[in-house]
């Protein structure tokens, strides 16, 4: 389903963030991504998102070389990815039900089939009956869950999250975590990077550790 | 076709939205292109009445046809026909020779006429062209004067050719000023936004993200700009329109001292919409060259 191969990534002053990674992950999967500051975790996931383009090698989704694809053909591409980033990306000048509503809004959903799908994804992340608030006035756990919950909101076959619990306490780190897994348990393939290799040890994950660029681990090799 | 729609509407929403939430700045740059804007559509309007006035003033222009002396009535039967048959000729009258006499010595030249022998005056037709263009004049009297029997074509054409490039100096005057300004309005437009663009950076980022095409980004901008420019050229007509009306009472009363009846007219519907479309279209086409230039930068 996802394919890295040999995938190199250097940025100007010759720093290389990745040096010649490689991996597949198949559909279903639940796989963490670890290593520590500056191991190149959120480069690989942007990579999938084509933030980043591999300076060499590739990156394939469903078959498709996708760090090829023409700048036309990306949004497209995410529009069929969940994106959950470490500073969850919200809008704070919209409710929490217009944040969810966005993508729906971008995919030009009718309004009254967008509303259903939202509230229903926020009814999944537990934010059910918040809709009209806004997003300053929930925790920081509640913002990533609307961050979450806009990431689900059109049904994406992958779900990919940079550091989505970086921000929080363990009990709220925990409840992410928990969410991921009931993703997954729901046929979503999920690519989680975190620092906390301890958070998702109970679900058994696959695990991929990234050191320097390099990846040095990976439980199912 | 009703997503797109959709989606346009979405945008024409989001950019009424936009220049609601600033009701301050959206006056003031409504106000900025609206006089700017006024200049040269007061220009305009006056040019038009100038027009109508002159050609008030002047009367309609006419051709002479002077006739050789020995025509006999088959020669005048002959000219006639030929310009019933011509499709540029309004309408003629025919002056004949002692009618023509007749005329002059009611104006006091009866004694001179009395010393001569005959009537020195030929037959004559006087012809109203259709319109006032001045190549069809000069055409009129080349073909006039291949006729038989016509000696002499008199065009008076002069003040129709100061008329009309005077009027035309005024036209490219004023072509230039809407030019000038208009420049000037794509400026503002530009700027407001690229003002907008700055504001909402964090939105356009993680539309992007979310997977917004570029042009679902682009398009409240183009609405945003389109629609400050409607504003603008409402405020502009309304300018106009208040300025014909307090000027219309001062100018009637200045044509009633010189006999004439005389009204100023504010533009009709067709250059209403012609100064609305013309804003519009400024502020899209400054709209678009900000976005085009802002948005460029790609999310990293």
């Amino acid at each position: 389903m996802i394919v890295f191969d040999e995938v190199v990534k250097r940025y100007p002053g010759d720093y290389v963030a990745l040096a010649g990674v490689s991996f597949e992950i198949r559909h279903g999967e639940l796989v963490v991504l670890s290593g520590h500051s500056g191991a190149g975790k959120s480069t690989l996931l942007k990579m999938i998102a084509v933030i980043e383009r591999p300076s060499d090698g590739a990156v394939r989704i469903n078959g498709q070389d996708v760090s090829r694809l023409g700048t036309g053909a990306i949004p497209y591409l995410r529009r069929n990815l969940g994106l959950v980033l470490q500073d969850n990306r919200l809008l704070y000048d919209r409710s929490v039900f217009d944040n969810v509503m966005l993508p729906l809004v971008i995919t030009g959903h009718p309004p009254r089939d967008a509303a259903r799908r939202a509230a229903a994804a926020l009814e999944r992340v537990g934010l059910a009956g918040r809709d009209r608030e806004m997003p300053a006035g929930l925790s920081g756990g509640e913002q990533q869950r609307v961050a979450i919950a806009r990431a689900i909101v059109n049904r994406p076959s992958i779900l990919i999250a940079d550091e989505p619990t970086a921000h929080l306490d363990s009990a709220y780190a925990r409840d992410i975590a928990d969410l991921f897994r009931s993703f997954n348990d729901a046929g979503v393939t999920v690519l989680v990077s975190t620092h906390d290799e301890r958070l998702f040890a109970g679900y058994r994950p696959r695990r991929l550790v990234l050191g320097r660029g390099i990846l040095i681990g990976d439980s199912a090799c | 076709m009703l997503s797109w729609l959709s989606l346009h509407g979405r945008a024409i929403g989001l950019a009424l939205r936009r220049l609601v939430r600033q009701p301050v700045g959206t006056l003031l740059s409504a106000l900025v292109v609206g006089i700017a804007l006024s200049l040269p559509a007061a220009g305009y309007v006056l040019l038009d009445n100038v027009a109508m006035l002159a050609r008030g003033v002047s009367g309609t222009p006419e051709i002479s046809i002077f006739m050789a002396h020995e025509v006999g009535r088959a020669e005048l039967a002959a000219v006639e026909r030929q310009l019933r048959g011509e499709p540029a000729v309004a309408s003629y009258r025919h002056v004949p020779r002692e009618e023509a006499l007749r005329q002059l010595e009611q104006s006091g030249l009866g004694d001179v006429l009395g010393g001569l022998p005959s009537n020195p005056l030929p037959d004559a037709f006087v012809v109203t062209p259709r319109g006032d263009d001045p190549q069809l004049y000069e055409w009129l009297e080349t073909r006039f004067g291949q006729w038989d029997g016509v000696e002499h074509v008199q065009l008076d054409s002069a003040w129709v050719e100061r008329l009309h490039a005077l009027l035309g100096l005024g036209r490219s005057a004023v072509s230039l000023l809407a030019a000038l300004l208009g420049f000037a309005l794509v400026i503002v437009t530009f700027n407001t936004i690229r003002l907008q663009i700055m504001t909402q950076r964090q939105e356009i980022d993680v539309s992007r993200l979310l997977g917004a095409t570029d042009a679902f980004i682009r398009r409240p901008f183009y609405w945003f700009g389109t629609l400050q420019g409607v504003l603008g050229g409402l405020v502009a007509l309304a300018t106009v329109w208040l300025s014909v009306r307090a000027l219309a009472a001062p100018v009637e009363s200045l044509a009633a001292t010189y006999g004439a009846v005389f009204g100023l007219s504010g533009p009709g519907w067709p250059d209403s919409a012609a100064i609305v479309g013309f804003a519009a279209l400024l502020g899209w086409l400054g709209s678009a060259i900000s976005v085009r230039r802002h948005l460029a930068e790609r999310l990293t």
